[in-house]
């Protein structure tokens, strides 16, 4: 079946080179709503974006009439598609493990997530410890191998955690039925989340000029035995060098002014603060030190540190300028980051468009790779979600999705589908049964056999 | 006595009144499966002190050789399980209690409960799950009582490696027989195996599946640096600190090759660039999705090992666990990976772990038959393409003049049930099977209960 699957994909994918999708309400976020418009797609890009496009010889012609078209959706904070546990939460400082490492392309979920109009998402760790490790940008090219989900171009990220998660320290001796088979782990206040983070900067500093110390005894003609190179620290000197994006899971607003200072003393950026359920409260201390914020919709209270928020959160941030997005933060939501995005018309009085702006365009910025996609516009990657409706009417359903211009999801294609699903399953499980059912009958007659009075007695193993 | 009956005794009276095992043999008019070159339908085999002198149609026979006639019998080079514990009679399964199947985990040293909490491993500097040093050829021992029935089954040889720990320790080929440990050894080492194994949330360093990549990866790191730095300090002595000495990445530094675990397709695809990246030879081990990823591995052009132990339905599943689609063509399709590696030309051997009777590893064969792979194919991979796999072809895998004589002698093809194994060849040392060869303990007595 997935043989059948990606040969569709590779079927369609041969004449998908050109495409024209004609008579939609075009959403292109930055350039406004075309009622009726026409997109182009060549090579994988968008080629043209109007009310009237002509069909070159040999293109797919789609016709939209009465439908909408969005470009791709981008969720900034999910853990979709890793293999194992998103933590290495036994280390306070696990940057040395890496998202690319464990991406597993085979999880449902990602197909799940496409069917829902997501065409890029930001993987990264869960909330273990102050440092997650190093994250990954990935497009939803559902069917190919890891390597080629990766978003080519993407500047990678690193993950940090504030508040009651990465300070825990495991559980003490009296909730424990056997006695801890560990030492507890530090840090155990929210002062010591800070402490950790300044510390390991503080590290990947020495580390820094370490090299830099051996690669001037190399120019000057010595023999110094190199430096062991550390796969924790090198990620946090490609911080300090602004190679690579922070993305810290936070909650209350002393956190997060706490986590501001700590960057502007250690000399690096935070590019968005996740969750940032208090960022209402200091939106315009984020705004000045250039983070992006990435945010739920209406999801609070679920913990005790989240319960001083707002749904109005997103919109406050937003005209406070922030540079504001939604994200998902789970395998289920992520399949409707639409319906979230229509919240902030509700919570807040933002303009359709804002809102989504807030699944499209704002994390393409927040992630760096708003050059390529986020946005309907001339030379960007012809990530494409059709609807039936509105994206924002919580009735809408996802028509079609493609990604470079190749269709990844197709709603007909997936129903259709289905019945060929199913049959192959009930195959496949009475070759099973009868496969079982004949060996049972064969062993059966065997142990028969060996029963009668006559057999032949065991003999040793003889050895010459 | 009654054993010898079948020998032609030539010229018994000094090998057989020493109490001396004979050290000469002829097996005659056999049909020789030879795997390096063409079957010989009436070929002789000589050999003479653990080695194979002689094979061909028509040789002129010691005098004091021991003569089998083969005239019914088939010969083939001896079976080598690329990847098991076997001969390491630590790590053989507890025999099973009453009624029961043996575990396939070894029994845990009982341990004191801790009163201090271990100090926690801060990371992979602190070497955890680290056995790198542990050799099997220290490990084997002929006292593994598993032994006898895996001679029965046609195994004389296995790239034995130790298991525990995420580095688990270097290998060994081991032939299946001796009087002692050191006796068994064939060659060593013959690489590292990887096993990708956590410890969970709550356990130290390394917990996830990602935290073990990264400790591997720092690894492989820290042993390129250990060895740059000793060939600087080697070459400026005076006046350079001097590097540390490390016992992991000693173990790590002999092995000349990695294992790696990869089963499912994704896994397959991860470790392929994860070998790459390392720069090291690497071998696969697992493969049971490889249906999906042939033309990946032949790109790779890296040798793999195909784990016999097929993924099956449980036994008596719940009703109510609905197995995925992808779960129905693993089981389906995984006993047709070895075929589909043969049409492409990807290096494969075999493995068993679980499946260790005889009677199972068999069946397990049986079934990857019953998917396309050709006999030949199959014992060329339980044969000669293992021991190029490790690099000891010059003395194993194939019936050829100077190879160690390691045979298996059966009544009818290899393959067949009905088929059953007269005699075992171990460096020259003649086995007689028993007739209803023991059940390994652990070994998948299957059949309902």
């Amino acid at each position: 079946m997935r043989t059948a699957f990606l040969l569709f994909l590779l079927a369609i994918g041969i004449q998908a080179q050109t495409l024209l999708i004609r008579n939609a309400t075009v959403l292109t976020v930055t350039k406004g709503t075309l009622q009726t418009g026409c997109v182009l797609v060549r090579n994988g890009k968008i080629a043209e974006v109007g009310p009237n496009v002509n069909a070159p010889a040999g293109a797919t012609v789609v016709d939209a009439t009465g439908k909408f078209l969005s470009p791709g959706l981008i969720d900034c904070h999910s853990h979709t598609a890793v293999e194992g546990s998103v933590n290495e939460g036994s280390v306070s400082d696990s940057s040395m493990v890496n998202i690319a490492d464990v991406l597993d392309p085979t999880d449902i979920n990602i197909y799940r997530a496409l069917a829902g109009g997501l065409t890029v998402s930001n993987v990264l760790h869960g909330s273990a410890n102050a440092i997650g490790g190093q994250t990954i940008v990935i497009k939803l090219r559902w069917g190919k191998p890891a390597k080629d989900l990766m978003f080519a171009g993407a500047k990678p990220g690193i993950k940090f955690a504030l508040g009651e998660n990465p300070k825990r320290q495991g559980y003490p001796a009296e909730f424990l039925s056997s006695p801890a088979t560990q030492e507890r782990r530090f840090p155990g206040t929210r002062l010591g989340v800070e402490d950790e983070i300044r510390e390991d900067f503080t590290q990947a500093k020495i580390y820094q000029t370490k090299w830099k110390q051996y690669n001037e005894r190399l120019a000057r003609g010595e023999h110094p035995i190199p430096p062991r190179r550390d796969l924790r620290l090198e990620p946090l000197v490609e911080v300090l060098e602004g190679k690579r994006y922070v993305h810290a899971h936070s909650y209350r607003s002393d956190e997060i002014l706490a986590l501001i200072r700590t960057a502007d003393d250690m000399g690096f950026k935070i590019r968005t603060f996740q969750h940032v359920l208090e960022g209402y409260k200091v939106a315009k201390e984020i705004a000045a030190h250039g983070a992006g914020a990435s945010t739920f919709s209406d999801w609070y209270g679920y913990k005790y540190e989240v319960i001083d928020a707002t749904p109005y959160n997103a919109a406050i941030m937003t005209r406070k300028g922030v540079v504001v997005s939604l994200n998902s933060d789970s395998d289920e939501l992520q399949r409707h980051l639409n319906w979230d995005a229509a919240k902030v018309v509700r919570y807040g009085g933002l303009t359709p468009e804002e809102a989504l702006a807030m699944v499209t365009i704002n994390p393409a910025k927040q992630l760096g790779i708003d050059d390529t996609v986020g946005s309907i516009e001339v030379g960007k990657s012809a990530d494409l979600v059709l609807y039936d409706r509105d994206p924002l009417s919580n009735y809408s359903k996802v028509l079609k999705v493609w990604i470079d211009g190749h269709p990844y999801f197709d709603r007909d294609q997936d129903l259709q589908d289905r019945d060929k699903r199913a049959a192959r399953k009930k195959e496949l499980i009475a070759k099973e049964k009868a496969e079982e059912d004949a060996a049972r009958k064969k062993s059966e007659t065997e142990r028969k056999d060996k029963t009668t009075p006559n057999a032949v007695p065991p003999t040793k193993e003889g050895e010459l | 006595m009654k054993k010898l009956r079948v020998l032609l005794l030539v010229l018994f009276v000094p090998a057989f009144l020493s109490a001396e095992p004979p050290t000469s043999f002829a097996i005659r008019d056999a049909r020789v499966i030879t795997v390096s070159g063409a079957e010989l339908s009436k070929g002789t085999i000589l050999m003479k002190d653990g080695i194979i002198v002689d094979v061909g149609p028509n040789l002129t026979i010691p005098a004091d050789a021991w003569v089998i006639d083969g005239s019914a019998l088939t010969v083939y080079p001896g079976f080598i399980n690329a990847l098991s514990t076997w001969g390491i009679p630590d790590l053989a399964p507890a025999a099973p209690a009453a009624g029961q199947r043996g575990t396939a985990t070894p029994t845990p040293t009982p341990q004191q409960p801790a009163v201090t909490p271990a100090p926690r491993v801060h990371g992979p500097e602190d070497r955890p799950q680290n056995n790198s040093y542990q050799r099997a050829a220290d490990l084997v021992k002929p006292t593994d009582r598993r032994l006898e029935a895996i001679r029965a089954s046609g195994f004389t040889s296995s790239a034995t490696f130790p298991n525990q720990g995420i580095f688990a320790g270097q290998g060994a080929l081991v032939n299946l027989a001796g009087a002692r440990g050191q006796d068994m050894v064939v060659a060593v080492p013959i690489g590292e195996e990887i096993i990708l194994r956590t410890g969970g949330f709550r356990s130290g360093f390394p917990g996830s599946l990602m935290g073990v990549l990264s400790y591997v990866r720092q690894l492989y790191s820290d042993l390129d640096q250990y060895q740059q730095a000793k060939v600087i300090y080697a070459a400026h002595v005076s006046g350079t600190p001097r590097p540390e000495y490390d016992h992991y990445l000693e173990g790590l530094a002999e092995a000349p090759r990695i294992l790696l675990p990869a089963d499912q397709a994704q896994q397959i695809d991860r470790m392929i660039l994860f070998a790459r990246e390392l720069k090291r030879p690497a071998v696969l081990y697992g493969l049971h999705e490889a249906f999906l990823r042939i033309d990946a591995l032949k790109q790779a052009a890296m040798p793999v090992l195909v784990d016999l132990h097929w993924p099956e339905r449980m036994r008596e599943p719940d009703p109510s666990d609905i197995p995925s689609l992808r779960d129905l063509e693993l089981r389906a399709n995984a006993p047709a990976v070895p075929s589909l590696l043969a049409k492409a030309g990807v290096r494969f051997a075999f493995y068993s772990e679980g499946a260790d009777s005889a009677a199972d590893i068999k069946k397990q064969l049986k079934k990857a038959i019953d998917a396309g792979l050709s006999r030949a194919d199959a014992i060329r991979a339980l044969t000669l393409s293992a021991a190029e796999i490790y690099g000891v072809s010059d003395r194993l895998g194939s019936i050829d003049k100077g190879k160690i004589a390691n045979l298996v002698v059966t009544k009818g093809d290899a393959f067949e049930d009905k088929t059953t194994v007269e005699y075992v060849f171990v460096d020259g040392r003649m086995f007689k099977p028993s007739k209803i060869p023991p059940v390994t303990p652990g070994g998948a007595e299957k059949g309902p209960n």
